[in-house]
């Protein structure tokens, strides 16, 4: 196959007419000289010659290749055909597009946040480590610190093991600068050589840096170095103040390194900044372990032999009930992205259903076409053109729409993932989501997919044995294109049945999305504002810290339209934000291994009245409770159910935060601690008290809510003045509306909603419009039989029910059996659900109706007409 | 399609390529000056059928070959002259070795038969 040769044929052939009009003309020569008459010499000539266009044609033939030339032949007849229907090919275009950019954008995704490798080395040998919750409830908890080092004394499946631990740093600003609060990792010195990742610039810490006596070192992300350090090199070595104290900055991550999730933009070193007692706890799961498995040895074997180190130690320690008992563990892959993978894979099924019914549209209008085509393709075939001519036609057509629609839908998918990743930064991994070469090949893959299913179903419509019946029938009008309408029929009922199943997964989780925005939080959400503070510990001891908060909170209540303010550590709604274990006192020990949890808060005199919540019985703290280890604690409504079930608990006392006596104050009413959980117990801490005899163990960060009677978001920028005022180098985060809180944790919930709705409203939509389409075509070829109805006195109304029944049949049986498939998938997305059930009759019984009316609104207007024919004229068209 | 073919055509069809380049070592020529000088050191025998002739000609320039140029004639007439390239005069070479080999292969095996005819 010589490509060259195809494209110059033209050039050639010239080449060629001269080359033997020259011979001819030598031959001529030759023959006069010889003697002949010029005459006889022409004559002579072009007889030897024999025919020069045979030649032509020869070499024509020989330099083309054929497939090509009959696709090209192909692809200009389609875009004559095309232009000569405008409408139909846009509206084909269109639904291909977004057929095809939906799923390409949401394959982007998939690949990027599940399918790439992490960008370690040798990322499939890298596992997250967990232990288990003493009551085995939740099998990947956080392990502790000691509980680890045994880990990491007695291993053998491991070449290496690391730990981390979430914190924040408040960065003092330099040169102008405003101070800022950052989200850092605190990390083992095994991290990184675990991770098998280096700092771009500078080194890791060194296991002697990462102890309680060294000085403090720091690693930056590489965007806190360009967006803070101007990305100067010189910036290792240098110090810089992390929470009032200096730390010498040792190196720089490289830009794509964003362990434990994107939002960290400092590593420090673990040992060197939690406590030799957290390091060395049993029972404390504040850390994340990583383990790097060592060639040839399985999960399961390195996670039974830590299972066995951690039972040692349970069973060492059999007074303590926290201390966990086993070990999990699972890849480390998985562990990032193991929440977001079924609304992924969800998302990209319902996605699949949109081209699946994109695909089926197109199929279902080619198919009208070339019906509509049916004489002109007849005649071709009585003219000698070979099945599979035709066939490359309807293929060439069908290839055309789709690539046209391939490249829009593609460009489609880049704005469609710009938009993900903006939108959801929460989602683990999203900066890996790129549109890539891969990402192009699965869109020309989908594209090459569609053509063909749409083109063959339609070339296979049109059968080419009945051309003789072709050619009669449109000479003389009845209705013999039932038999097709057939598939166009069956076409429609999977169509539909699909729409139904979208429908109905979209109006699940829609409900459920409600349910959540509408459950009770347990406190008062509109007009209240919120923003975190933490005092850094080098600047503030504790009676600083009470004068401080004591301060903010009457400037802030004098504050014109503040009506109250309070300070709490953890936010309703905003997450577990840690437990403690007690007992009772006074009640027997309880069995070996069981232990009793429940979440901590501290809060100030007036949290509870400022967001709303009520008093069950008892009274709010004292106000006098100053800079003693606290006496009182208040409980949840949830802990009095659970563990005061049938007493009154005020005035008893629990033992807690390290076995001191806590006098039960009040009960209060449950908040939840994340929306879609139960309500646990929970107890609140006055935050104005020591946690324990250490001076320095107080509340250092927290929450202050401000409650307004109006727009509360005004109030931002004057209580911001107030902490600048207070302190100027303190840093605020996180200035959210306790509605932007809650839509915060909701997110997740509302795109996920959002996005199946509008998939599964383009499926109506596309259904409802190929039902128009064939309903309209039935009812065009029966012009002529529903003439001879009304003439022998049919009614209106009949033909329209006749019209009507005609088009319905497809979509009931698709609605049916739509609905039949739904009942046995929706279980699939039962995780995501809350306080809705797979099978919730509210959803099946609207999305039925909804399908309904529709199907009626698509079949009536073409019924309607129908009913409406005149039928002298209806009789005389033919 | 394929085109009804006579005998001694479907025998050039073989050794055409290989007459064209044995005729063009002798120097470059036009398409007209090798049938005829293929035509005349055959005795007048062999016509060559300038339907067999020009698709050769542009097939042995496609594969690298011949060379080809348009220069005047001897009476001052366009034309296309060909030259036969350093891998063409291999290919001759190869073609030539070849082409004995199978001459002495058949004149063995027809001499056999002769002689067991006669005797």
């Amino acid at each position: 196959m010589n490509w060259l040769r195809f494209f110059r044929r033209r050039r050639r052939d010239a080449e060629l007419r001269e080359e033997m009009s020259a011979h001819l003309a030598n031959e001529i020569e030759d023959n006069i000289a010889r003697g002949y008459s010029p005459e006889e010499a022409r004559r002579a000539a072009l007889r030897k010659f024999g025919n020069p266009q045979q030649v032509r044609e020869r070499l024509w033939r020989e330099s083309t290749i054929s497939w090509l030339d009959s696709l090209w032949r192909n692809g200009k007849h389609s875009v004559r055909a095309l232009r000569r229907s405008p409408g139909f090919a846009v509206v084909s275009i269109v639904v291909i597009a977004l057929g095809i950019g939906v799923n390409a954008a949401l394959f982007a995704v998939v690949r990027g946040v599940l399918l790439k490798p992490l960008p370690f080395a040798d990322p499939q040998r890298l596992v997250r480590l967990y232990e288990d919750t003493f009551n085995h409830r939740f099998a990947y908890n956080s392990s502790a610190a000691g509980i680890f080092a045994e880990w990491e004394k007695q291993r053998h499946g491991f070449s290496g093991m690391a730990i981390s631990r979430h914190s924040a740093y408040n960065l003092s600003g330099t040169g102008g600068q405003l101070p800022e609060n950052l989200e850092a990792s605190l990390f083992s010195a095994s991290m990184l050589p675990v991770l098998g990742v280096e700092p771009a610039l500078g080194r890791n810490f060194s296991s002697a840096e990462d102890s309680p006596s060294a000085n403090g070192t720091v690693i930056l992300s590489w965007n806190l170095w360009k967006r803070r350090f101007g990305g100067e090199r010189s910036i290792v070595g240098q110090t810089i103040l992390l929470d009032g104290r200096g730390y010498t900055v040792i190196g720089v991550m490289p830009s794509w390194f964003a362990y434990p999730s994107s939002t960290v933009q400092l590593w420090t070193a673990a040992s060197h900044e939690r406590t030799t007692k957290e390091m060395q706890a049993l029972d404390n799961h504040n850390f994340q372990a990583v383990g790097r498995l060592k060639p040839g040895v399985s999960l399961t074997e390195a996670v039974n032999e830590l299972s066995l180190i951690t039972l040692r130690i349970h069973n060492a320690h059999a007074d303590n009930p926290f201390i966990s008992s086993e070990a999990h563990g699972r890849p480390l892959l998985e562990s990032l992205v193991g929440n977001v993978r079924t609304p992924l894979l969800i998302l990209l099924c319902a996605t699949g259903c949109v081209l699946l019914i994109a695909c089926l549209n197109i199929a279902n209008l080619l198919v009208a076409r070339s019906l509509g085509r049916r004489r002109e393709l007849a005649i071709r075939t009585a003219l000698g053109g070979s099945r599979a001519e035709l066939l490359g036609h309807h293929l060439a057509e069908s290839l055309l729409l789709s690539l046209a629609g391939g490249a829009l839908g593609f460009f489609l998918a880049y704005e469609m993932v710009q938009w993900f990743v903006t939108l959801r930064h929460d989602v683990p991994r999203a900066d890996a989501i790129h549109m890539d070469g891969v990402v192009l090949a699965f869109s020309a893959g989908l594209v090459l997919l569609t053509a063909l299913s749409a083109g063959l179903v339609s070339a296979f419509s049109s059968r080419d044995d009945q051309v003789l019946s072709a050619l009669q029938e449109s000479s003389r009008s009845y209705s013999g294109g039932q038999a097709r309408a057939k598939l166009r029929r069956v076409l429609l009922t999977v169509e539909v049945g699909l729409t139904v199943v979208l429908l109905i997964g979209a109006g699940l989780l829609l409900k459920s999305y409600a349910r959540l925005r509408s459950s009770d939080l347990g406190c008062i959400t509109r007009d209240v504002l919120t923003m975190q503070v933490s005092l850094p510990a080098a600047r503030y001891d504790f009676p600083a810290a009470v004068h401080f908060y004591q301060e903010l909170l009457t400037r802030v209540r004098n504050y014109p339209g503040v009506q109250a303010a309070g300070l709490v550590t953890t936010l309703p709604g905003d997450d577990y934000g840690g437990d403690s274990g007690f007992t009772i006192q006074g009640r027997p020990p309880l069995a070996e291994g069981n232990g009793q949890l429940a979440l901590t808060r501290w809060v100030d005199p007036e949290y509870f009245a400022a967001l709303g919540i009520p008093f069950q019985s008892g009274h709010a703290f004292d106000h006098d409770q100053f800079l003693v280890p606290g006496s009182e604690v208040i409980i949840s409504a949830a802990f009095q159910r659970q563990y005061f079930p049938r007493e009154d608990p005020v005035g008893k006392t629990i033992l807690t935060m390290g076995e001191r006596p806590y006098r039960i104050a009040g009960v209060v009413g449950d908040t939840l601690y994340s929306i879609g959980e139960q309500a646990r117990p929970m107890m609140y801490f006055p935050i104005y008290t020591l946690n324990s005899k250490n001076p320095k163990d107080f509340v250092s960060g927290s929450a202050l809510v401000v409650r307004s009677g109006q727009d509360v978001t005004r109030l931002a920028l004057p209580v911001q003045k107030i902490f600048q005022s207070l302190d100027r180098d303190l840093a605020v985060s996180d200035i959210l509306t306790m509605d932007q809180v809650i839509g915060a944790q909701t997110l997740d919930a509302s795109f996920n909603a959002t996005l199946l709705l509008i998939f599964a409203l383009v499926s109506l939509v596309l259904a409802a419009v190929g039902l128009f389409g064939v309903v309209s075509y039935l009812a065009a070829q029966r012009t002529t039989e529903i003439g001879v109805r009304i003439a022998l006195g049919a009614q209106r109304n009949q033909v329209l029910t006749l019209i009507l029944r005609d088009g319905l049949r497809p979509a009931l049986i698709g609605l049916v059996v739509g609905l039949i498939i739904s009942a046995g998938v929706t279980r699939l997305i039962s995780s995501m659900l809350y306080q809705t059930g797979p099978l919730d009759p509210e959803i099946f019984g609207v999305v039925a109706l909804t399908l309904l009316a529709v199907a009626v609104a698509a079949c009536v207007v073409p019924a309607w007409r129908a009913a409406q024919l005149n039928p002298v004229t209806a009789l005389r068209t033919e | 399609m394929p085109e009804k073919t006579r005998p001694e055509e479907e025998m050039l069809k073989g050794t055409l390529d290989m007459m064209i380049l044995h005729t063009l070592v002798l120097g470059d020529a036009h398409g007209h000056t090798i049938a005829t000088i293929i035509e005349r050191s055959s005795g007048d025998v062999l016509q060559v059928e300038q339907g067999s002739l020009y698709p050769a000609l542009y097939r042995l320039e496609d594969r690298g070959w011949l060379s080809s140029y348009w220069n005047p004639t001897e009476n001052n007439r366009r034309a296309k002259f060909y030259r036969l390239t350093a891998a063409g005069r291999k290919q001759l070479l190869r073609e030539t070795q070849r082409w004995q080999r199978i001459t002495r292969a058949i004149g063995m095996v027809m001499g056999e038969a002769l002689q067991g005819g006669e005797s």
